[in-house]
């Protein structure tokens, strides 16, 4: 097996990969650098966000602001001392992007542009039209290309961590084109695999999403952290899971029943502000968790819209005018006309809540470090303990690159002074994953089809850990999975050829998406409370005596994985009442 | 509540493995589809429950990654934004056009990798500034003065319709050069000299022979075949520049 010498190795290029690997290359032009993808940089799902990125910018606003929105918002889950530092961080970041030619909106004097977000108190959403994800990731991609210190490993599929004399010290890949592994030395490295919506068969996210970044890390000994909260974003296509961002509410989009009623106004969001008039952190602009939830409570009342396409609720535009339409949301419009046949300038829009983001991740502190030395972690992967319960929209753009950027600082440092690797050891090492990617290949009782066990967990996943959960569903739940990781080992590869075998790569990204699953399911059925995105009819209250923790789940190989908790850090923000009707001051 | 309307699909997909085959042969497969689905939706059907072998990329399933361009019925399409209901009797998918094929449906973009980094498509400031100092200002008619020439999602459709692209694959092509021309139009930047030498050759704009086949298959609307137009007179302006004015300097 061919080996890669490096000084630090990024598993991942989208938003977070792209931002530590500039990052490194800015800060030490000697230091080599690895960018490993499994997929070519601009294809990341970072692509597929439209709102915006959050960042304090104007002169109503306030750090404190964007502090409380956050912790608050997370229903005082994050790590205080976390929200801090990405705030003051946050319009640096966002600011050296325009400087890196980010095409932001912009105000007629032409600074930069900002628009209102759920949850979020003042308008401090940076923006670039309905694309905002995808230009930034174009303009890390572009911006990547000056720096001759990163070198790309386009279309590599990362394998497993080398770890040795308890430091992270390497990972396996394979190059997709020729079915060949390599091993990659490298003195740290960084993870920025992205989320793992792909569990649950009704996402936003794209096919790559699939946690490989968070399961690599988790069956090397690193604990995935707080992963039973999943968010589920309230307005996605009801028939291909396509997200219509929250910017056609920020925008004053409603959401009405089947009685053409604000049903919002019944579950602590009203009340109703008038139409096309949006307020801050109310009725449609409250937290995506509280409307999620309420689209919940509309359906066990009968009051959604029965569509071809199942249950729905309404997005009402049509009050907003062509131009506007035109000017702010261009790619909703025609995403919903395109899939969905529908013209939002003339018609509401069928939705419902789709999976949209992880909360959860590899444990990471503010320093980006996992408890694994020579292990970091950024972006959608990580657990920095940012979003806590909830994340409010158009803060993870940012973290990716606040925490991407703070990753590749860490890791700078990590590698200075550091001993000679032990090549042996890590040849050894490497040489498990040949087996382990042999064996697949020479399965010869493999009875299970993969395309049949995909479907069974996210079948699980949708009935059993969806936006409201109770003990005995959660329990089936975590049975489940761990049926279906046992019956993964018996998975079978149809196509048995080196080159471009996307059923190889889709049998190993069902293995990594059974061990997210199972850390899911597992923290969900200890955690016997309800906090933003995880919700329980059998424990409905808020537990800060018992459950002001982070959820750790560390990895027991076959067996059932072990639970423990970490407190949450908490600076000068007690935990309090998450206030979201017109009232709130 | 309507039923979803079903239909049964043929699709004839261009196959071609280099571990076994000597050359490509087309494969028939038949699938129960719903009207409204794309051509991606169909292949991800026979994918998952008829043939685990058939390769193709594809992520987003939103018009905006830029993975699944492929030939559908000799048409650059993206896979994912093909409406079967465009459609009528057996539709054939081949890999894109002008590029070499790794596997199946699965073509490499390397020569276009290049070309997009050859072309300088970062931001080479006029005035170099700290961040501290706040954004470069821009009005919202300068941003429009480029913004849809940084809409491109790489798709490479527009190298798979580009006739000269395949005759001369020297040729930096629609997308690249568009990046270019991007760059140049924004108000922040100052790099075009340095881009010139790469754009302003005979492999640059000066290749297009403005056939235009760019524009029309573009999914994003990046209308690349205005942007070499509007590139070619700025070229031809330095040269007269350069030539016919004594001292001039482009
Ligand atoms: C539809 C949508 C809209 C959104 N809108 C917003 C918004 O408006 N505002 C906001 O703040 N957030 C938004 N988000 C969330 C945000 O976009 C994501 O959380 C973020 O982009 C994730 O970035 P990332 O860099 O962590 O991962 P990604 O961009 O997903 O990149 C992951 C990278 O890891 C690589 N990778 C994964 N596994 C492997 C492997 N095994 N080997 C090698 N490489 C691997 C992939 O190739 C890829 O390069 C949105 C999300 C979605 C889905
Ligand atoms: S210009 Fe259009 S067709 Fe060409 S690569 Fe870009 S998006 Fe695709
Ligand atoms: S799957 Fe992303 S563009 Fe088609």
């Amino acid at each position: 097996m061919e080996t890669i010498s490096t000084d630090v190795a990024i598993i991942g290029a989208g938003g977070a990969g792209l931002r530590a690997a500039i990052a490194l290359a800015e800060t030490d032009p000697k230091l080599r650098i690895a960018l490993i993808s499994k997929v070519y940089p601009m294809r990341s799902h970072t692509c597929a966000a439209e709102g915006g990125a959050a960042g304090v910018i104007k002169p109503d606003d306030s750090f404190d602001m964007h502090f409380d929105d956050t912790v608050g918002g997370g229903d005082w889950l994050s790590d205080q001392d976390c929200v801090e530092y990405f705030i003051h961080e946050a319009p640096k970041e966002l600011m050296q992007l325009e400087h890196w030619g980010c095409p932001w909106n912009r105000e007629a004097d032409g600074s930069v542009a900002v628009r209102p977000f759920g949850g979020m108190k003042k308008q401090r959403t940076w923006f670039a039209a309905d694309k905002s994800g995808f230009h930034i990731l174009h303009t890390l991609f572009q911006t990547s290309l000056q720096f001759p210190s990163i070198s790309r490993y386009d279309e590599y599929y990362a394998l497993d961590l080398l770890v040795d004399e308890g430091r992270c010290q390497g990972v396996t890949a394979m190059e997709m084109r020729s079915g060949e592994l390599r091993q990659f030395h490298a003195k740290a490295v960084i993870i920025a695999g992205g989320g793992a919506g792909r569990m649950f068969p009704f996402s936003t996210n794209g096919a790559i999403k699939t946690g490989d970044g968070m399961a690599m890390a988790y069956r090397a000994g690193v604990p995935l952290k707080d992963m039973e909260f999943v968010q589920y974003h309230p307005t996605g296509l009801p028939n291909t899971g396509s997200l219509l961002t929250e910017a056609c509410r920020g925008e004053g989009g409603i959401l009405v029943n089947k009685h053409g009623r604000r049903y919002l106004a019944d579950y602590g969001m009203g009340p109703e502000t008038p139409v096309g008039q949006p307020q801050l952190k109310t009725m449609e602009l409250g937290p995506r968790d509280r409307v999620s939830q309420a689209y919940w409570h509309e359906l066990q009342k009968g009051n959604t819209v029965t569509t071809q396409w199942g249950e729905c609720v309404l997005l009402d535009m049509r009050h907003l005018g062509e131009k506007k339409i035109n000017e702010r949301l261009p790619l909703v419009r025609e995403l919903a006309e395109a899939y969905l046949g529908v013209d939002i300038v003339k018609e509401a829009v069928p939705i419902r809540p789709v999976v949209h983001y992880m909360m959860g991740g590899i444990s990471t502190n503010t320093a980006a470090a996992t408890p694994l030395p020579g292990l970091f972690a950024a972006g959608e992967c990580a657990c920095v303990s940012l979003n806590g319960a909830n994340r409010l929209g158009s803060n993870s753009l940012v973290e990716l690159l606040v925490f991407g950027r703070r990753a590749a600082l860490s890791a700078a440092e990590h590698v200075q002074g550091l001993p000679a690797a032990n090549a042996a050891a890590l040849n050894a090492q490497a040489e498990k994953t040949q087996q382990r990617i042999g064996e697949l290949f020479s399965r010869t009782d493999g009875s299970e089809s993969m395309s049949g066990l995909r479907k069974e967990m996210q079948l699980t996943m949708e009935k059993n850990v969806g936006i409201y959960r109770t003990e005995e569903g959660l329990q089936e739940g975590v049975n489940k999975i761990h049926e279906l990781r046992q019956r993964y080992r018996r998975v079978k590869l149809t196509d048995k050829s080196s080159v471009f075998n996307t059923d190889l790569f889709q049998a190993l990204e069902l293995g990594s998406m059974l061990d997210c699953a199972e850390a899911v399911t597992v923290g969900a059925l200890a955690r016997k409370e309800s906090r933003g995105a995880h919700q329980r009819l059998d424990y409905v209250e808020r537990d800060d005596k018992n459950y002001l923790r982070h959820t750790m789940v560390h990895h027991q190989g076959m067996d059932s994985p072990r639970v423990d908790y970490l407190d949450v850090v908490i600076t000068k923000s007690p935990p309090g009442v998450r206030d979201y009707s017109g009232d709130h001051k | 509540m309507t039923p979803l309307k079903e239909r049964l699909v043929q699709l004839e997909v261009l196959r071609y493995n280099p571990d076994t085959d000597t050359e490509a042969h087309f494969q028939r497969y038949e699938v129960v589809c719903q009207e409204e689905w794309v051509v991606l939706d169909a292949l991800n059907k026979v994918k998952a429950d008829i043939d685990p072998t058939l390769n193709y990329r594809w992520s987003c399933h939103m018009a905006v990654c830029g993975s699944c361009g492929m030939m559908i019925n000799g048409e650059p399409k993206l896979s994912c934004h093909a409406f079967l209901r465009d459609y009528e009797g057996v539709i054939r998918v081949e890999p894109l056009a002008h590029f070499p094929v790794e596997r199946d449906l699965v073509t490499a973009p390397d020569d276009f990798m290049e070309k997009l980094k050859r072309v300088k498509p970062y931001m080479i400031p006029k005035e170099k500034k700290p961040i501290s100092e706040g954004e470069y200002k821009q009005t919202p008619a300068q941003l429009m003065k480029f913004r849809q020439y940084s809409m491109c999602i790489n798709c490479m459709l527009c190298y798979a319709a580009c006739p000269q692209y395949g005759l001369t694959p020297s040729f930096i092509g629609p997308a690249a050069l568009t990046l270019a021309h991007r760059y140049n139009q924004d108000s922040r930047d100052g790099g075009r000299a340095e881009r010139q030498e790469v754009v302003a050759t005979h492999e640059g704009v000066w290749e297009c022979t403005f056939v235009g086949a760019c524009s029309e298959v573009c999914p994003a609307q990046v209308d690349p075949a205005s942007a070499l137009q509007q590139m070619k007179i700025t070229s031809s302006l330095d040269w007269i520049v350069e030539h016919l004015i004594p001292g001039g300097k482009p």
